[in-house]
């Protein structure tokens, strides 16, 4: 059984309270908090409101919904009705957005109780959480090395026991890798499957939002919640999603799992890593799949792809803070000196890297070489993955090539932290999903997570890979 | 036209505003004239984690000018961001069409002319910014003030091929142009409030070569008359330049309504590169085979055929059919009148419409909605002439006061007396009594030659008339002098 579905149905039976869920919760984070740093902002008071009126809610005979009374955390890049809202950067200083992104709707009309908002790399930029204008994120696992990022607060606030669920977004692997440095499952659903509204914009055509949960069906009971079509998002699937609830204990007897050469043997995958994905491929075997190698050829040159075109699409979608309507300003003589004045001290020197390097691959006489190309890539890379899924049900690769890494460690190095998204950039780069499962632990006790892939919109599938992988992890 | 040997080439971008009931990506009423910053929403202001959402209704404008301007629209239309930073534009990128347009390769009749447009493109609106202190120049201005109440209205870019060859030209296709847009109901285009923007690309080259000169573009003129003196302004300055062994520079020039000229606008800093890229908030534009369908059966009759079907069947001339056409709601006005005409040919409602009704509205003003003439009454003073109640010169005052005040022309008429005698035996008895008492007269008229009789006659007409305080009818007096004289 799992934390969060079994708080769900203790508050919806009346066995248990919000509040008293709540409060437990908010015990944990007083005592670890301050040396996790998970959070930008705990929202203890709004939190306890919240809970009360779920517990009202019961008293009355209704029926708050399939999150009832759970506390969740929030990625500090989704927007918050008047609550500020700041990716962890300078820049939002002050800003409170006037809505809620859709995902905050839908888990709070589901009876969740928002617990706070957590740390993050500056706009989501990162693969370590030390890139936030707030501080570093420790993994609570062990408080000297990295959560993974960008989306670490969230996978650590989940680790450390201070909320069941979490929210984060993935636009490379910003789920799946802290997930699989924390111990924690994370999934980065297909893309369009979970609405982009009131996400704060990395790169458009590959963010994702999606669930960190200590269990499978807790990431099943979330994604549930918030997937499905919004008409504020055009890039948002019009079909309705199945539950994944009812069929996740459904086995995988006769499926056929394909194991990704080029991701298993990539660049910089540590013995340790490599281990666990051989064992959760015998431990699959086990439970009845097929379980064969693979080559996705094209997945090599993700990377390279990914690293041009996220930068170009943030480079645009990172252009409106300006000082002129929000956030930070650093007054100028004239408009362009107060804007370049409000980017220079609201910026840390990865979004601004990054920035630089968008609006050079966009630039007129680079376009073609460096954007366009980026882009028949990423239509290689599908078409490879979809020949693999002629032959296979899911595939399997690490989620991240090493364990959780020293805080420093990589910090003065882009390429080497770059690299900690080399297995999980393809998917996005596909539309596809995947996700992070614990399996088993490597060097010194820490988390190993192997990573499963599925064609776009096969997340029942991929459930099932999940489910049967953790069971079988210990 | 030819100036000293060298010809003109012009191209047009004309940035209309599309009247739907929306903004283009939001639920923001699209309207004009609000409180500053009172129609926005996160999504028109670009607050972070906003995101577009097209409106339908503007694809449906776009495939209804398709339909009427003979476009080929593709199966498949992309948004693309314009990237640059200005404090009015939200979002600092524009979203916009760049490479795949809603709409290729129209084109419309300009005077038996065909003018080519080689595209129509759907984009967003930015907001408004006023420079205060400093008069307003943003130089010198103390602060500016945003309003975002624009920001995210829909616009559809037009623009032609260089296909236009003089200012009179480029006249005629605007208007023929706002005349199609207006017929289907899809803009309000008024150059004066800035629903419809036209920039001209002009260049100038040596009667009988092909090559095309070096095109300059000029902004900010705001009626069609400063669009004419523009570009004539401009062609004149290329030719003159190029006399003098000058060679034209590739800018953007600004018309000056005050001075009547051109001015090369401050080159920015290096030049500029907008970064397109494929909007990926947005899915391409797709018009199902039922929208296209809806939006055919949706256009009306277009000014063209509206004109010539006024030619044909009122009799009126070109110039008068455009008249009506081109005033708002003045052909519409006339239609009404003559479906209500008992008496009276279609002709002299459309005289009448384009003569004293078009005369008043432009002495004061006012729209054809707002006379206090209904159509009906229009008819009823055509069929009074027509009766010969009331003759030609007494009609125009009479509709005069039809004009200034809620009447009709029948108790006009009536409380002023006007009604013409046309009772013959009370007119000949008149004539008698007038030939009598100028006995000298008609004895000077039947012994006169040609030009004596026709002074006299005239004289003993206007006896006549004068007799009858001007109100006898004039076909019928003139029948009974012949008579009397013969």
């Amino acid at each position: 059984m799992s934390a969060a579905t079994e708080i769900a149905a203790a508050v919806r039976a009346g066995r248990r309270t919000a509040r008293d869920v709540l409060e437990e919760h908010l015990a944990r984070i007083d005592a670890r908090e301050s040396e996790v740093h998970a959070f930008n902002l705990v929202l203890a008071d709004e939190a306890r409101a919240a809970a009360d009126a779920v517990d009202a809610l019961v008293a009355s005979g209704a029926d708050p919904g399939p999150l009832a009374g759970v506390p969740v955390a929030l990625k500090d890049n989704l927007c918050t009705r008047g609550v500020p809202t700041t990716c962890s950067s300078r820049i939002l200083a002050g800003w409170r957005p006037p809505y809620d992104a859709t995902v905050v709707q839908r888990v709070v009309a589901a009876g969740g109780v928002v617990a706070g908002k957590t740390n993050l790399d500056e706009f989501a930029m990162g693969s370590s959480t030390e890139n936030s204008a707030f501080g570093p994120t420790r993994n609570p696992r062990d408080v000297s090395r990295v959560p993974g990022g960008s989306s670490g607060g969230s996978a650590a606030a989940v680790a450390a026991g201070f909320a069941p669920l979490a929210l984060g977004s993935d636009t490379g692997g910003s789920i799946r890798q802290p997930a699989a440095l924390c111990g924690t499952v994370g999934v980065k659903p297909t893309y369009g499957a979970v609405s982009r509204y009131g996400l704060v914009a990395f790169a458009s055509s590959l963010d994702q939002i999606g669930p960190f949960a200590g269990s499978v069906a807790d990431a099943a009971l979330l994604l549930d919640v918030i997937a499905g079509p919004d008409p504020l998002d055009s890039t948002s699937s019009p079909r309705v999603p199945a539950a994944l609830g009812p069929g996740l204990r459904d086995g995988v007897a006769g499926l056929r799992v394909g194991l990704i050469d080029e991701l298993v043997d990539a660049e910089g995958v540590e013995p340790e890593v490599r281990d666990a994905v051989s064992r959760a491929a015998a431990a699959l075997e086990a439970a009845g799949a097929t379980v064969e190698r693979v080559s996705v050829p094209s997945v090599v040159y993700g990377l390279s792809a990914y690293y041009l075109i996220a930068p170009a699409e943030a480079s645009s979608n990172l252009a409106r803070y300006d000082g002129v309507r929000y956030g930070l300003r650093v007054d100028g003589d004239d408009v362009a000196t107060m804007n370049a004045r409000t980017r220079d001290v609201g910026f840390g020197p990865e979004v601004k890297r990054r920035i630089m390097l968008g609006t050079y691959a966009l630039s007129a006489g680079y376009y073609d070489a460096y954007y366009g190309k980026a882009q028949r890539v990423r239509t290689l890379i599908t078409r490879d993955f979809a020949r693999a899924y002629e032959r296979f049900d899911a595939l399997l690769s690490p989620t991240s090539p090493t364990v959780a890494f020293p805080l420093g460690a990589k910090a003065d190095n882009p390429l080497a932290m770059y690299l900690s998204d080399v297995c999980t950039i393809p998917t996005n780069l596909a539309g596809h999903a995947a996700a992070s499962v614990p399996f088993g632990t490597g060097r010194d006790g820490l988390p190993v997570g192997v990573q499963v892939l599925v064609d776009a919109e096969q997340e029942p599938t991929m459930f099932r890979v999940m489910q049967a992988l953790e069971e079988r992890a210990s | 036209m030819t100036t000293s040997g060298y010809e003109a080439v012009i191209g047009l971008e004309a940035h209309v505003e599309l009247a739907t009931a929306t903004k283009l990506f939001c639920g923001c009423p699209n309207e004009f004239g609000a409180a500053p910053n009172t129609h926005v929403c996160p999504v028109c202001l670009g607050l972070p984690g906003s995101l577009p959402v097209l409106n339908r209704a503007v694809v449906e404008y776009a495939l209804r000018f398709a339909a009427a301007l003979g476009f080929r629209v593709p199966d498949e239309s992309i948004f693309a961001r314009k990237n640059y930073f200005y404090p009015d534009m939200p979002k600092d990128y524009q979203i916009s069409q760049y490479e795949e347009p809603i709409l290729v390769d129209g084109s419309i009749e300009v005077d038996g002319v065909h003018i080519g447009i080689e595209r129509a493109h759907l984009e967003e609106d930015t907001g408004k910014t006023t420079h205060m202190g400093g008069g307003g120049r943003i130089h010198e201005a103390d602060y500016s003030l945003v309003d975002y109440n624009r920001a995210g209205v829909p616009l559809m870019e037009i623009v032609s091929r260089p296909d236009i060859r003089t200012a009179e030209q480029a006249r005629a296709y605007v208007s023929e142009l706002r005349g199609v847009l207006k017929a289907l109901g899809v803009s309000d285009v008024k150059m004066e409030e800035g629903s419809m923007r036209v920039d001209a690309n002009v260049s100038v080259r040596p009667v009988g070569t092909e090559a095309f000169g070096t095109k300059v573009e000029i902004k900010n003129m705001n009626s069609l008359r400063s669009l004419g003196r523009a570009i004539d302004f401009e062609i004149e300055r290329q030719i003159a330049a190029l006399e003098a062994g000058e060679r034209i520079v590739q800018e953007t020039r600004h018309w000056d309504e005050a001075d009547g000229r051109t001015h090369g606008m401050r080159t920015k800093e290096g030049s500029s590169d907008y970064r397109y890229f494929p909007e990926p908030d947005l899915v391409p534009v797709a018009p199902s085979g039922e929208m296209r369908a809806a939006a055919a059966a949706a256009v009306p009759e277009l000014p063209a055929a509206r004109r010539a079907r006024l030619v044909a069947d009122w009799g009126v001339s070109e110039a008068d059919a455009r008249v009506l056409v081109d005033v708002d709601g003045l052909a519409d006005f006339a239609a009404a009148a003559v479906d209500a005409l008992r008496d009276g040919a279609a002709r002299d409602v459309a005289n009448w419409c384009t003569g004293d009704v078009m005369a008043h509205l432009n002495e004061t003003g006012l729209s054809i909605e707002v006379l206090p003439l209904a159509p009906d009454g229009l008819a009823e003073l055509v069929g009074l002439v027509a009766a010969g109640t009331i003759s030609r010169n007494q009609a125009k005052d009479v509709l005069a006061e039809c004009l200034r005040a809620p009447t009709r022309p029948a108790q006009v008429v009536a409380e002023r007396g006007l009604e013409q005698v046309s009772d013959t035996g009370a007119l000949a008895a008149v004539v008698d009594e007038v030939l009598a008492a100028n006995a000298d007269a008609v004895a000077e008229y039947r012994s006169g030659d040609d030009k004596a009789k026709k002074k006299k006659r005239g004289f003993l007409m206007g006896e006549c008339m004068k007799a009858l305080r001007g109100q006898g009818n004039p076909q019928l007096l003139n029948a009974l002098l012949d008579e009397r004289l013969a």
